[in-house]
């Protein structure tokens, strides 16, 4: 069953020098349960994605076209009203960056029991009782619900944000980043910890990060972003050993990997485009080695490879090669 | 290899504040043991990685070297000489062929400082330069030397106009234009992103190969350690719990610690996380230290004497050297 369903999102974001196209016909499918990778560069629009699907974008920004659906009902369209009953209890999202993210002045356990409170409409001791139970079920000793976030390590931070994009049992949980700065470790206790939850209460995950193994380790599907638009979208392990286009290639050669060879891969040329003015066609053109005159004009179509792999490049377009031939 | 530096049971104890009515009563100070016996040879023109979680005291070991962090035991020995030992004089001197480099280069830089000014400060603090004309030679050098062509156009420019890439190259210019002869590079490139991290580690190697500079590379990240680096030391809790070739240390691992590290690297074709290679619970506060064997709560293998005797660090295979009671028998 579909859960998420996005076609052709694009936002912008306004600035006096004009519009930063952060996010330029992006479409997603999730089913339900299912978990989505999604990576890219820093200022790829990862997270003006994330924060699009919830609609929680700064004031400059705005969706300028495209649908979001969440079991069928449209998003881009919803009220501010509407969207306020919609967040945290259908879909929540882990920030990047836990330490920022919870209230030093609250304790954790306050935190999380007044969203159960709000949402939920639970009583002061039933919203406290959840709270625990949580706290059980992302590992913290349920005694420390009454400790204040500084009182807590990085991991048990990151896994009480989990506790709280929880909470409400949402139907989809979006994690920005949830293990960058985390040590191996917790980062892998972290990671198993989503799994887990995952398989338990069926949420759908959209998982945005920089790191491709952390993609590998718990994606069903994998979107490659490259300023602002969808490069590459399959099944994580066919675009991880078949990577189709030439940037996810570049990706994944640079990546360290202690099961390939101990050489240190060249990066990728250049800096990713400015996208208050994107070049013309394929916007990677400019740093791709494999770029064809073509490639500077026309945006390239997505091409289907086989069945729910796709990728956004004139190279693999049959129709370009046979105009060509 | 000729030995640059040599850690010899290095220790950086800091002593936690307390309230006066504790210290009334004569209650003991508690104490951080950030680093508590690291012992170490850099050979020159040697890459060593200290690799380990968030405090278990890399960044510590790195600055007690440089003594930007007076160290409260041990010795090390900067070719041969005990930089303890050094007058204020020796001292500056020492600091030109010994840098660091930061792990934030957009808050390691000074915004309000341009790129010529950033890099020049070193040898203007130095008196190093007797004409304009040399000092804008020596920094146009060092920028080169740092990947950063065309440098005389960047001369005028602000840290905020460049790129994450570029502005940690700019940073590795300001060590690079002292000539160093050992870097303490802590975490370069984790604040970077994944394409351009490659050209700033593939930078760091060039050095090497090119100028002898030897490097203490600190990070978390194991499998950039075994990329880079001849040899790799795991840190645990204040702590070298193993040290050996790179290759050694991730393929064949010794202690427990380092096996369950490696177990868990991610991989991006494979799923390599299961209930089993993950460890419980956190690392221990290293103001309580664990009796016996600092690992000991959280080893999967732990036996009763690890409770009790402090392992001893030897060399367990020709050198690869671990702390571990199981390796003993």
């Amino acid at each position: 069953m579909t859960l998420l369903e996005v076609n052709d999102l694009t936002t912008y974001y306004k600035l006096k020098e004009g519009r930063v196209r952060a996010c330029e016909g992006v479409s997603l499918r999730l089913e339900k349960g299912e978990a989505l990778g999604l990576v890219g560069e820093s200022a790829s629009g990862k997270t003006t994605v994330a924060l699009s699907l919830i609609k929680l974008l700064p004031e400059n920004a705005s969706i300028a076209g495209g649908s979001i659906k969440l079991d069928g009902k449209e998003l881009v369209t919803a009220a501010e009203e509407e969207m306020r009953k919609i967040r945290w209890k259908e879909i929540s999202i882990i920030f990047q960056g836990a330490m920022n993210a919870l209230n030093p002045v609250r304790t954790v356990g306050d935190q999380i029991a007044e969203t159960l409170k709000i949402h939920d409409k639970l009583t002061d001791r039933e919203a406290w009782q959840r709270t625990r139970a949580l706290f059980e079920k992302v590992e913290i000793d349920p005694d420390r619900v009454r400790e204040y976030p500084h009182e807590f390590s990085g991991g048990m931070r990151q896994r009480a944000m989990i506790a709280m994009a929880i909470a409400c049992n949402p139907r989809l949980v979006i994690g920005d980043e949830p293990t960058t700065a985390l040590d191996v470790m917790v980062q892998a206790q972290v990671l198993q910890l989503l799994q887990q939850l995952r398989e338990e209460i069926e949420m759908g995950l959209i998982l945005i990060t920089h790191d491709l193994s952390v993609v590998g380790e718990t994606c069903d599907k994998v979107a490659v972003m490259y300023a602002g638009q969808i490069a590459e979208y399959g099944p994580t392990e066919e675009v991880f050993t078949r990577p189709a286009h030439p940037y996810t290639r570049a990706l994944i050669a640079a990546f360290p990997d202690i099961e390939g060879e101990r050489a240190l891969a060249s990066s990728i040329p250049g800096n990713p485009p400015n996208l208050l003015y994107p070049p013309p066609g394929c916007r990677f053109h400019e740093r791709c080695s494999e770029a064809k005159p073509l490639c500077r004009e026309a945006q390239p179509r997505t091409i289907n490879i086989n069945n729910h792999h796709y990728a956004s490049c004139h190279l693999l377009d049959r129709q370009v090669k046979s105009c060509r031939a | 290899m000729q030995s640059l530096v040599s850690v010899d049971q290095l220790e950086v104890h800091f002593a936690v504040r307390t309230g006066f009515m504790q210290s009334m009563f004569g209650k003991e100070t508690p104490v951080v043991r950030a680093v508590d016996g690291v012992s170490f040879e850099l050979g020159k023109g040697e890459i060593l990685c200290l690799a380990g979680e968030s405090g278990s005291g890399k960044t510590t070991t790195g600055k007690a070297i440089l003594r930007l962090v007076e160290p409260t035991g041990g010795k090390v020995l900067y070719e041969g000489e005990d930089v303890r030992s050094y007058n204020r004089l020796r001292l500056r001197a020492f600091r030109q062929e010994a840098q660091i480099i930061f792990q934030d280069p957009y808050e390691s830089l000074n915004p309000r400082q341009t790129v010529f000014s950033t890099v020049a400060e070193p040898l203007e603090v130095n008196n190093l330069c007797r004409s304009l004309a040399e000092k804008e030679e020596r920094v146009a050098q060092a920028l080169v030397d740092a990947g950063l062509h065309n440098p005389r156009e960047l001369f005028l420019r602000y840290p905020h106009e460049l790129s994450g890439g570029q502005r940690q190259r700019l940073a590795i210019a300001g060590a690079l234009v002292l000539d160093p002869k050992f870097i303490v590079a802590d975490e370069p490139v984790s604040m970077l992103d994944l394409s351009i991290r490659a050209g700033i580690l593939k930078l760091m190697v060039d050095l090497r190969d090119k100028k002898g500079i030897g490097y203490l590379f600190i990070t978390h990240d194991l499998s950039l350690a075994w990329l880079v680096s001849d040899r790799i030391a795991i840190m645990y809790l204040g702590k070298i719990v193993e040290l050996g070739s790179a290759d050694k240390v991730i393929k064949e691992p010794l202690h427990p610690y380092t096996r369950a590290l490696v177990s868990v690297i991610p991989t991006p074709r494979r799923k390599v996380i299961t209930q089993q290679s993950l460890l419980k619970g956190e690392t221990p506060d290293p103001v309580n230290v664990p009796a016996g064997c600092r690992f000991h709560p959280r080893c999967p293998e732990a036996k009763p004497r690890c409770r009790e005797a402090v392992p001893l660090y030897r060399e367990v295979r020709p050198g690869h050297f671990a702390a571990c009671h199981l390796l003993d028998s």
